[in-house]
């Protein structure tokens, strides 16, 4: 126990870039996963295509695979940028790909008469898109995206491998001096599980707050 | 105002729209009407262009209708169209369902919007209902707000496609009596409907489909009284004796 006591600050430091990670790769996420949602729906073919693969593509590969290319590879390119950021962008694009799934079945699950009524009345894919299809298709999908923001929490950590000092990697720093591992990353799981448990209990009050009659 | 000229139309291998042609002057109600299957709702859907005709042309007002983009929308915001299933926003009351596309396509103040909005349901009877989700209202209602909310695009010319088919029976009158009152105004109207009495009473011209082809057309009275086709003899003896 005192192995843990006896580390509090880097343990916090750990905790603040692990959620500045999952925060600002989040809100990337979301914008990623809104651009590639409304290209996949779209009426534009080539659009359709680009979405589909790029939905494809960042699925069906592992993110700490992603993560060495990009601040291995990156550099190689000219591209230069700090690994915690890098992290972020990649973790981004990575979790993007599923938030467009989850959003794309949101879009399937609204009527598409919907849609058709927003059009007929003069609206542009685009302006039926925002006003109509996608708020309702948000509605529906407030759980999944909350099971993703947890697995994107869970997933910083495997920044921890290109190098940056987030909770699992200072847990890791704090047992090569301690070498009591139980406690240590039994401490690291409680702060995850904590993360978890408040978007947990804050998709749950969304999802009663955003309940539409139908 | 509409001018359909050859106009063809294949789900997969099914021809479901034959060589139509048809003309909607200003201020004329035509209504279409025919047995399931006939092709008119894909007729009434290709007037917006809600479905892409695979050949033929379709002039609004003098001008061809748009394949897409902005040119289309612009169309569409001058065609009113009124679904069988209300189509209302789920997610916005029925007040907003109104205001959104006048202040999004045509810009308009949201002061005024609300205006013309509680204007319009005052209009179609339902202004105390302005403030409820649509889920909350009844079946004839939803479709009043509906045409409501197309009105308030102010549209040269509706399309009605089986207006009254989902409603309860005892809430058809109020809905027909909306309709009514709109052709009386003077309002160019495509009806696709199953309601013959409204077609005898407030239609300038009558037109039956049969198999993705128009059969016949002609002033209600005569049409109805007398036809001239057997096909049209044949669907009015199922509809009109039961």
């Amino acid at each position: 126990m005192s192995a843990l006591l006896d580390h509090l600050p880097e343990f916090w430091q750990g905790l603040v870039v692990t959620l500045q990670m999952t925060a600002a790769s989040f809100v990337g996420a979301a914008a990623v996963g809104l651009v590639i949602v409304a290209m996949r729906v779209g009426p534009v073919p080539v659009l359709r295509t680009v979405a589909t693969v790029y939905v494809e593509t960042l699925q069906n590969l592992p993110l700490l695979v992603l993560l060495v290319l990009a601040v291995f590879g990156l550099p190689e390119i000219g591209l230069k940028a700090g690994l915690t950021t890098t992290a972020i962008v990649v973790i981004a694009l990575y979790e993007g790909a599923y938030i467009a799934e989850a959003l794309r079945s949101g879009v399937n699950a609204i009527s598409s008469g919907q849609g058709e009524a927003a059009r007929a009345l003069g609206l542009t894919f685009g302006q039926s898109l925002r006003h109509v299809v996608l708020p309702q298709a948000l509605r529906t999908v407030v759980q999944p995206i909350g099971n993703i923001f947890i697995a994107l929490t869970m997933n910083t950590s495997l920044a921890a491998a290109v190098g940056v000092v987030e909770l699992t990697a200072a847990a890791n720093r704090v047992n090569l001096l301690e070498a009591q591992p139980i406690p240590i990353f039994v401490g690291a799981g409680l702060a995850y599980a904590a993360v978890a448990a408040c978007a947990g209990f804050v998709t749950g009050r969304l999802e009663r707050r955003l309940a539409v009659a139908r | 105002m509409i001018r359909v000229r050859g106009l063809n139309k294949w789900f997969g291998e099914h021809h479901v729209l034959h060589d139509v042609d048809l003309d909607v002057a200003r201020g004329e109600v035509v209504v279409v009407i025919g047995p399931s299957g006939s092709g008119k709702s894909t007729l009434c859907r290709c007037l917006n262009r809600l479905e892409a005709a695979d050949s033929g042309e379709i002039l609004v007002d003098g001008v061809p209708v748009p394949e897409e983009g902005r040119a289309l929308a612009r169309l569409r915001a001058d065609v009113g169209m009124v679904f069988q299933n209300f189509n209302l926003f789920q997610h916005k009351t029925v007040l907003e369902n109104v205001m959104l596309a006048p202040m999004k396509v045509r810009g308009v103040s949201r002061a005024e919007a609300e205006r013309t909005a509680h204007e319009l349901l005052a209009r179609v009877g339902i202004a105390e209902q302005a403030g409820k989700q649509p889920a909350r209202l009844s079946g004839g209602q939803q479709q009043r707000a509906a045409i409501a909310r197309a009105l308030a695009m102010r549209p040269k010319a509706m399309l009605f496609d089986e207006p009254t088919s989902a409603l309860d029976p005892e809430m058809v009158g109020e809905v027909l009596d909306v309709m009514t009152g709109l052709a009386a105004d003077g309002m160019t109207m495509v009806v696709v409907t199953h309601e013959m009495g409204f077609a005898r009473r407030a239609a300038d011209r009558v037109v039956f489909m049969d198999g993705g082809r128009i059969v016949e057309t002609g002033e209600p009275n005569a049409f109805f009284d007398s036809p001239s086709t057997d096909r049209a003899r044949d669907f009015l003896a199922k509809v009109l004796t039961h």
